[in-house]
């Protein structure tokens, strides 16, 4: 055993402080109160305590600490998107994300592996040839490689995909990393308590109190809060926020599946994309295969997980490596993804006064946790959008300016 | 879900089905504002409830509605368009 385990059974306190504290009950009012206490919902108060000093702000958490989409991600972080908007916002992201440890003096098992977007068939190709010139364009390192560099890069894969789905070619995106993402929401929580911000956890808002067209405070399950500033950032639950404002917005909910297998040993060393075959994969420090697909095909405002995903997504996983056909898989599950008609965010100031939305993260939102914390802190402290994300303000519908990524999205939805 | 009750089929797997989305009045466009229009392009009412959808049958091109838990996920009932729903 350890001898720095042997001092927690000889000191009569814990010598290890908590990660947060639990503060006892709520103050009557904050400065700003942020609805979710998930990595964006703690990053945007951690940037706000740390950057614009404010820190008489209150997290609200109906559940726990990144018990949603935070910890229910397949963790891939990448910056190779398709509009120029969003690879400068993405490629900020990656930045902040490769200094993110030493900043929070937290392991994140930030690993770069690189990662291959597969393409089979000639349009795909195309699409990965524009996001590869976009992305050179805006100084993001990103290029399109034939079969042989995706074999080279995986020797395992089989590059006819079964017959079925022969890979024509990859768009190779060399920054392209996974991290431990329940460990990102801790380290903005740790950091955002440490300068005085409260994590009410199991607190749940029940309504917000609007008056003419301004916030002014928030109705919660452990009392009021009077407020004038609300920031949501609460993924699948977003249309219930802003239905309590009475914001229209096109925020759709579908749920996300996803998988992993037993650990098995280090073999898979990049990240492998498939628009074609649903398949997103990437093998984690403890050796399990985590694996994502698409969508699942129509509205549900739960986290049940289905049989036919798991077949699916098994199915096509042998297309590409057949040898994993005696592979178990360990566990499953699903979150709330609030999609957009353009696979773009909702972010930044709305028509109520004091309102801010960081929504609309659908199933790309963990790659964008600092950048979202940073630019919604600045939105949130100036009552202005950041120049990063004029481009995802809930206006742009109206004016049919839309974002459109769908051509950047990880699987053909 | 597992199953789905077509109007026309009977119950099948809900393998065989395709969603069309909720059921929406369509504005008028020639005499609609540009934010009504918009409005109708672009939003939706996401929040959970029972709502009335648009459901395909895929091998046999039927069309019908359904109306659905979208938290439990349980379809209560579901008819031909223009036509009665069973009770």
């Amino acid at each position: 055993m350890p001898f720095q385990l042997l001092r927690f059974a000889l000191s009569s306190k814990h010598p290890e402080p908590r990660m947060f504290r639990t503060p006892e009950r709520l103050k009557g009012s904050y400065d700003a109160v942020i609805i979710g206490a998930g990595g964006h919902g703690l990053a945007a108060a951690y940037y706000l305590a740390r950057d614009h000093g404010m820190r008489n702000v209150a997290v609200l958490e109906k559940g726990y600490i990144g018990g949603g989409n935070t910890g229910r991600n397949t963790t891939i972080i990448r910056s190779n998107y398709l509009t120029p908007e969003g690879v400068a916002f993405y490629d900020q992201s990656v930045r902040l994300w490769q200094d993110l440890a030493t900043d929070f003096d937290l392991n994140l098992f930030y690993s770069t592996r690189g990662h291959f977007t597969l393409a089979h068939t000639d349009s795909a190709v195309r699409t990965m040839r524009w996001r590869a010139e976009v992305n050179k364009h805006l100084g993001v390192d990103s290029e399109l490689v034939g079969p042989e560099a995706v074999k080279a890069a995986c020797p395992q894969i089989d590059l006819s995909c079964g017959g079925n789905a022969p890979i024509l070619g990859a768009l190779y995106h060399a920054p392209g990393a996974i991290a431990r993402h329940d460990a990102v929401a801790w380290g903005y929580g740790r950091g955002a308590d440490q300068r005085g911000v409260e994590i009410h956890q199991q607190t749940e808002v029940l309504g917000i109190d609007i008056v003419g067209g301004r916030v002014q405070g928030v109705k919660t399950s452990k009392g009021y809060i009077s407020t004038p500033r609300v920031l949501s950032a609460v993924a699948g639950f977003t249309p219930r926020i802003t239905h309590m404002v009475g914001l229209r917005t096109p925020i759709y909910v579908h749920p996300l599946q996803a998988m992993v297998t037993e650990p098995m040993k280090p073999w898979l060393d990049p990240i492998l994309v498939s628009g074609s075959l649903h398949i997103y994969v990437s093998q984690s420090a403890r050796g399990e295969l985590v694996m994502g697909a698409s969508l699942d095909p129509y509205e549900l405002h739960s986290t049940r997980s289905s049989l036919d995903f798991v077949e699916g997504l098994a199915a096509h996983m042998l297309d590409m490596f057949p040898f994993l056909s005696h592979a178990k898989v360990n566990r499953q599950w699903a979150g709330m993804a609030d999609m957009t008609p353009d696979f773009a965010p909702v972010m930044g100031t709305t028509p109520v006064e004091g309102f801010y939305l960081d929504a609309g993260w659908g199933t790309w939102g963990f790659k964008a946790t600092p950048v979202c914390g940073m630019t919604m802190a600045h939105t949130v402290a100036t009552g202005r959008d950041h120049d990063l994300i004029g481009a995802f303000n809930l206006s742009r519908f109206a004016r049919y300016e839309l974002t459109g990524e769908k051509g950047a999205a990880s699987v053909g939805h | 879900m597992k199953l789905l009750c077509c109007p026309v089929n009977g119950l099948r797997p809900v393998s065989e089905f395709a969603y069309g989305g909720e059921v929406r009045a369509m504005p008028d466009p020639a005499t609609c504002s540009d934010d009504q229009w918009a409005d109708h392009v672009f939003n939706r009412s996401g929040i959970p409830g029972v709502k009335i959808e648009w459901w395909y049958h895929l091998p046999s091109g039927v069309w019908f509605h359904a109306e659905r838990d979208v938290v439990a996920d349980r379809v209560l009932r579901t008819w031909m368009p223009g036509e009665e729903a069973a009770p």
